[in-house]
């Protein structure tokens, strides 16, 4: 065994500068999955079928394929015909993407599990379907799932690396450069234990969240 | 994309995808089983170890650690061994700690009075899980486990980053030396839905057999074949959802 810690402090500064960056994603992705995933979640209750339906193959094809080809999709083929992104921008757009699918079925769940009798309740006040959504349905709907959709918060902290293969500089790409220019393989293990340290406390985090806002 | 292209690198790339995906499944539920019933032991300390592996895996990225058995392990352990292998060895030990976590939720999911009559009929313990606990447990992992058998198919796109030749390793290939990305990728994404599809119906009638063998009534399926029924976040996660 021949493991080098100076390799460690040396890699130290990019390894920061891969953190900043893997959070920006993470914020941006998260904003764009909780967002977007709502909208899936409304349109697939819709009573049109013309925005049922391809809302629901929409969802369907991109949770099913995998989050790495829609990355190299959207930035190798996606600038053929229109505008082309940065690697992050290009991570933040497809982890957003990719996870609005994943929390759609989360508020999916949560939609459905307000009582019929609040739904029978806004038709009784004569309130808009705008109305009803706002002020009734969602309000209870969200605050049920949101101990699930910080899961995927963290979910989304573990497939971020994959943006990495479009050359985003984030914790495991530092790592990949730091590794390849120096012939040295040490950087991979900070940032694989650096992974544990955020998200092993954040789904404790969580549990405790569930047990305060479930029941 | 010329025919030589097709013929040479992405129709091999086809049969090493579908390889790397039944190979880490089978590794993934190799591991899950025992570490799964483990986590229901008696003893704490058993328990702990069991639980420690899957909480490490939950936390951890699954292409770092992928990287990590490929380009660290050789080099510090003085061992060495095929990409592929080591892909193999990656998907399994993480999605065997997510389907642990399965396997032990289906198991805490049968009535304690059925392990209770075990104990009266004098069963062994080995007889209990084998005879009474598992046979009920098995229709309640299917559908996590397809949720999962459909997230492990899409992670392995990731062994492409290691240098192992499947089909997304074909299209990074063509994009490098032929330019071209806008047919391949296509072409990509509309196979990984094609397997996903597939193997969410066969694991259906899987789920189909087992449930009538233990005198349940079958899930009715809806569009594209109650695809993702339920939602994966209780497997990938564990910590439940919302209900």
């Amino acid at each position: 065994m021949n493991w080098d810690w100076s390799n460690v402090d040396d890699f130290m500064p990019m390894f920061w500068d891969g953190v900043w960056l893997t959070l920006k994603a993470l914020f941006f992705g998260t904003l764009i999955a909780f967002s977007l995933g709502l909208v899936w979640a409304v349109a697939q209750r819709s009573e049109k079928k013309w925005i049922r339906w391809p809302v629901t193959v929409v969802t369907e094809f991109i949770r099913n394929t995998p989050l790495l080809v829609q990355l190299f999709f959207l930035f190798y083929v996606v600038p053929e015909w229109g505008p082309s992104m940065s690697p992050l921008a290009t991570g933040i757009v497809g982890l957003g993407l990719h996870y609005s699918t994943y929390t759609s079925e989360v508020y999916r769940a949560g939609i459905d599990g307000v009582p019929e009798g609040q739904w029978e309740a806004a038709t009784a006040l004569s309130l808009s379907k705008r109305r009803t959504w706002t002020a009734v349905i969602l309000p209870q709907a969200v605050r049920r799932v949101i101990p699930a959709l910080g899961n995927y918060v963290i979910v989304m902290l573990k497939e971020s690396p994959q943006m990495a293969a479009i050359g985003a500089l984030d914790m495991l790409g530092q790592a990949q450069n730091y590794s390849q220019t120096t012939f040295t393989y040490e950087a991979i293990s900070v940032v694989g234990v650096a992974f544990i340290v955020i998200a092993y406390p954040a789904s404790l985090l969580l549990r405790v969240l569930e047990r305060r806002l479930v029941r | 994309m010329s025919s030589e292209f097709f013929s040479n690198w992405f129709l091999p790339g086809v049969w090493i995808t579908i390889q790397v995906t039944l190979l880490s499944a089978a590794l993934a539920f190799v591991i899950a089983f025992p570490i799964g019933v483990l986590r229901t032991s008696r003893l704490w300390i058993v328990r702990f170890l069991a639980g420690a592996y899957f909480e490490i895996f939950r936390s951890t990225s699954s292409l770092v650690f992928m990287f990590w058995i490929a380009f660290t392990v050789p080099p510090v352990f003085h061992i060495s061994f095929q990409p592929m292998a080591a892909g193999i060895v990656a998907l399994g030990i993480t999605y065997g700690a997510y389907a642990s976590e399965i396997v032990r939720g289906a198991l805490a999911a049968v009535p304690p009075a059925q392990r209770e009559a075990g104990i009266a009929l004098n069963f062994t313990p080995a007889q209990r899980l084998r005879r009474i606990e598992l046979p009920q447990a098995w229709p309640e992992m299917i559908p996590p486990f397809n949720n999962l058998l459909i997230e492990l198919l899409k992670g392995t796109s990731l062994v492409s980053l290691i240098a192992v030749a499947d089909m997304t390793f074909a299209g990074d290939l063509l994009r490098l030396v032929k330019n071209e990305s806008a047919p391949i990728y296509t072409l990509l994404l509309v196979l990984y839905f094609v397997f996903a599809f597939v193997l969410t119906r066969g694991m259906r009638l899987l789920e189909r057999h087992a449930k009538k063998r233990v005198g349940q009534t079958p899930a009715k399926t809806g569009l594209f074949g109650g695809m993702r029924s339920s939602s994966s976040i209780d497997a990938v996660t564990g910590t439940g959802g919302a209900k």
